[in-house]
């Protein structure tokens, strides 16, 4: 089912927690509501399920307003952060516990929930834990069981709070994928939150990124790393390599010893370019397009590629460059720690005065 | 019991269980404390069943079976049984409005649920027998109504509920301010209505707390005194409490007689806080796993 907001508006006293969302989540697909922590993504998510209610707005779920419907009659699933199954329960009982708790009238018969358990079970692939108590399982397997208990009632939508915020590494990476072929085989509307961008980038088909109770950008995730709407989607997803300066009537980017030739020659002004990682290379020498000199601050070698750290010589920025070469291109050139090199831009995205969408630019070499 | 570990680490000697304790006066903290509950609470108990212990078989017996005891006994133990279970009900009422609502003088009222630790008991009964006698505020309503609580067994509850309420509170209270809101919310939206929310997910995390809240409550019931007696009655083989029967004996000099009924009221206590410490620690190692 999908999933409309319309103009929602949540207040916790003076604090504006959520401004003005308008959203849209299409029918069976994965929607990952992006965003660093306070930047409103699980207060939304809990309007959502009828946790919270919102100040001012409506929610529909496909045609239905369910503004005022409350949590139990909205037929959603809800996973959250640290599981909050039911201690005091077998594995078999929570799952079971949403269909017992159906009115007597559409109750399945008991025969019915225990093969229904007895199925989601085989799902999570854990049909010998049945009769465990959730304290004597492992993190990752309480998550499975927790969503195998939101499953059971056939919701229309499933959210996730942080699904895998609290697990390990490795865990979180099994599960991930596990998530991803389960959804892909029944298709369920679902909606997490989480505030790791690769886990939104690689889980979903469309990533809602928040920041400050507003949505910044709402987009497919490989359109998304491609063009960033804003300066906070850059510096959220992935890191970013800038330089701020003023253009010059020649059309250069300048900033002390450094400058860059910009194609299509922008009015002049202040100006910051940003530059993906891999978007740029390193060269020995300065380019007829570029001069931006660094001194080599430390070399990475673990990765499919070799990730270089630089600092600016002759000029300034607020973070450190990163740039990533491969590893033959490594071992032919042998950069240490302390050389001098250069970057050369290939496709970057200038930013002008105080304007908040970029524009992108190309170099031919 | 005056053994520190206050060394350095890089020393080796020692017993291997004082080397591996990272924090310091293991030895001299536990040495206190064993000496203090010796002292103040052990002693007394040994010299109690010393006692007791003068008497034989048969005399003991003699004492703990006459029928005006026995009797005491009957009314301590429904009358116990009866006021630590309106606490089970009335306290975990109060300890839940103490902890989920939000309502002006909350703290007072939190304050307040400590009074009859802080009272001295015998205040307590006093004011309650002045209460509920035939003239006071609450007894001259009652009255009219034909029931007379001063000067009954129902008296006998009354005094028992009020001195042993704060035993339940303060066992739920925490644990219900721990109990994390998702288990709820989880509930919920599982499509579990109100009630069965409670029955289902808060009570059980609530009840290993409540039982031992309530057994607390029924264990100091079975001792008290000074509550009771003023509003008891007294009158033998009805409104005796098991307490007041030991006060008689040490009136009467029979300090072996006092003993002896008092080592019955210790035995039936002891064995209950056992049998409850050991089936709560059943009970939350499966919900906790330890």
């Amino acid at each position: 089912m999908s999933i409309k907001i319309d103009r929602l508006n949540k207040y916790f006293g003076d604090f504006r927690a959520l401004q003005d969302i308008s959203l849209d989540i299409p029918e069976g697909r994965l929607t990952a509501l992006l965003g660093p922590s306070g930047s409103g993504k699980t207060t939304l998510l809990r309007i959502i399920a009828g946790l919270e209610s919102a100040t001012q707005g409506r929610i529909l779920f496909g045609d239905r307003d369910v503004s005022q419907v409350p949590v139990k009659d909205r037929n959603v699933g809800f996973v959250f952060q640290h599981y909050a199954l039911f201690r005091n329960m077998t594995v078999a009982d929570n799952i079971a516990f949403g269909l017992e708790s159906m009115p007597a009238r559409s109750r399945p018969p008991k025969a019915e929930i225990r093969k229904s358990v007895e199925r989601l079970l085989e799902m999570i692939q854990l049909p010998h834990l049945a009769k465990r108590y959730p304290a004597q399982l492992s993190g990752g397997q309480k998550q499975r069981v927790a969503l195998a208990r939101a499953l059971a009632t056939r919701p229309d939508i499933l959210l996730l709070d942080e699904p895998f915020g609290a697990l390990d590494a490795r865990v979180r990476k099994d599960l991930r994928r596990w998530l991803r072929s389960l959804h892909d085989e029944f298709h369920f509307t679902s909606v997490f939150v989480t505030h790791d961008q690769e886990e939104a980038l690689e889980l979903s088909d469309q990533v809602v990124v928040m920041s400050q109770g507003q949505i910044e950008q709402v987009d497919a995730p490989t359109r998304l790393y491609a063009r960033p709407g804003s300066r906070f989607v850059f510096d959220f997803l992935g890191h970013v390599n800038v330089i701020a300066g003023t253009v010059d009537a020649e059309g250069r980017l300048r900033q002390g010893e450094a400058w860059v030739t910009l194609p299509d020659a922008p009015a002049p002004g202040e100006a910051q370019l940003y530059l993906r990682p891999h978007e740029v290379h390193l060269v020995s020498e300065p380019t007829g397009q570029a001069c931006l000199p660094f001194i080599i601050e430390a070399v990475n070698l673990i990765g499919a590629e070799v990730r270089i750290e630089l600092k600016p010589k002759g000029w300034a920025c607020d973070d450190i460059w990163e740039v990533g070469i491969s590893h033959a291109e490594f071992s032919r050139w042998q950069p240490e720690r302390g050389d001098q090199c250069f970057v050369s831009p290939d496709i970057g995205h200038l930013f002008k005065g105080e304007s908040t969408s970029p524009e992108t630019l190309t170099w031919r070499p | 019991m005056t053994g520190s570990t206050t060394q350095a680490p890089g020393r080796t000697r020692g017993s291997l269980v004082r080397s591996k304790r990272v924090l310091p006066g293991f030895g001299l903290s536990l040495g206190i404390s064993l000496l203090f509950i010796s002292l103040v609470l052990l002693l007394p108990l040994t010299g109690l069943v010393a006692e007791a212990s003068g008497m034989s078989w048969s005399q003991f017996w003699f004492v703990i079976s006459d029928p005006r005891v026995v009797a005491s006994y009957k009314v301590t133990l429904w009358t116990a049984l009866a006021a630590s279970l309106f606490n089970g009900v009335f306290g975990l009422l109060l300890a839940w409005c103490l902890v989920r609502y939000e309502f002006p003088g909350k703290r007072l009222i939190d304050a307040m649920v400590d009074l009859p630790f802080a009272l001295p008991t015998a205040v307590a009964g006093i004011t309650l027998a002045t209460l509920l006698s035939r003239d006071g505020w609450y007894g001259q309503w009652l009255d009219t109504l034909g029931i007379n609580l001063a000067y009954t067994p129902a008296g006998i509850v009354i005094a028992m509920a009020f001195t042993s309420l704060p035993f339940v509170v303060r066992t739920v209270q925490p644990v219900l301010e721990e109990m994390p809101p998702e288990d709820e919310e989880a509930a919920i939206t599982l499509g579990a209505s109100d009630g069965r929310v409670f029955r289902k997910v808060i009570f059980p995390t609530l009840w290993p707390a409540l039982v031992t809240g309530v057994a607390l409550s029924f264990t100091r019931s079975l001792g008290e005194f000074g509550a009771v007696i003023f509003i008891a009655g007294n009158t033998p083989y009805v409104s005796e409490v098991t307490s007041l029967m030991i006060f008689i004996r040490l009136q009467e000099y029979d300090y072996a007689a006092a003993s002896a009924i008092a080592a019955m009221v210790l035995l039936v206590s002891l064995s209950l806080l056992f049998a409850i410490t050991l089936w709560q620690g059943r009970y939350l190692r499966r919900l906790l796993g330890r």
